[in-house]
């Protein structure tokens, strides 16, 4: 981390990141809403190339900023009666203080911790990151895709109108 | 003033409570997912900014814990999201204060 383009760009990714998490935050309209995490998701892949995994912040446009946030807009879409509100439960005020009371306790402990002497940008690159997925991380990874597979057969068989189901059934 | 660890886990640390605040005060079942998509991303934050600084041959676990975590939210967002719509198709809402069907 040196140069004082590491600084710029993480203090610029900073503001747009929580900037763009606290409109999710106060905004009222759930599509609004949406968009300002779309802009977040961007902000956290910034950090991700700042942080030097090129990979992981490809990944993340393309699975948050791609698929993520066009799942939720289609979900708010297909909910059409349901209002665009996105007002706050009674819950308001304990759940803000939960949050701010969280906020402060982390923050002390990060300042409070000495961490020791910064190591050297250890340079992980895609093709590390998949030696490692296919070696060490090999069952996990396997597990993974049986888990997509599973999530993804649920959310059909969960989407599918009662119409459809008859039809099934008949057969 | 270059970024530190303790910059980059700070923010980390902000989004995941503004992802709590969110998914503990929206109404909108929607609104709520958005708030735990937020916190899974700061900890995925979190988790990059102790593999850059950390030593070589730990570093590239991390980058694994975090594609773990991603596949593990896309999943999750898919379930949830086709949750909201089937409870959309039999309530007419995804008001998570009006979904109250086992509180007799």
């Amino acid at each position: 981390m040196e140069g004082g383009g590491a600084a710029v760009a993480f203090w610029a990714l900073a503001a747009v990141t929580l900037g763009a998490a606290g409109g999710v935050v106060v905004s009222r309209n759930i599509l609004h809403a949406v968009l300002f995490l779309i802009l977040t998701f961007i902000g956290v892949a910034g950090f991700f190339a700042l942080l030097s995994a090129p990979f992981i912040a490809v990944a993340q446009v393309v699975i948050y900023v791609g698929a993520i946030s066009v799942l939720m807009l289609f979900a708010i879409m297909l909910t059409p009666r349901a209002g665009r509100d996105n007002g706050e439960t009674r819950m308001l005020l304990p759940g803000v203080l939960l949050a701010v009371c969280l906020a402060a306790v982390f923050l002390f402990v990060i300042y409070d911790t000495t961490w020791g002497v910064p190591a050297d940008d250890p340079g992980i690159t895609a093709s590390d990151l998949g030696a490692a997925l296919m070696s060490t991380w090999v069952v996990p990874f396997e597990l993974a895709s049986v888990l997509l597979t599973a999530a993804l057969v649920g959310a059909i068989m969960l989407v599918r109108s009662p119409r459809e189901e008859a039809e099934d059934a008949v057969r | 003033m270059t970024p530190d660890i303790e910059h980059f886990l700070a923010v980390g640390a902000l989004l995941f409570s503004m992802g709590l605040a969110i998914s503990l005060t929206k109404r909108n079942a929607i609104g709520v997912l958005m708030g735990i998509e937020l916190m899974l991303n700061s900890v995925n934050l979190t988790l990059l900014t102790f593999a850059r600084f950390s030593e070589g041959g730990r570093a590239v676990t991390g980058h694994a814990f975090v594609a773990f975590v991603i596949t593990v939210a896309a999943a999750e967002a898919a379930v949830a999201l086709a949750l909201a719509v089937s409870v959309y198709r039999n309530r007419t809402t995804v008001d998570v204060d009006r979904i109250n069907l086992l509180k007799s």
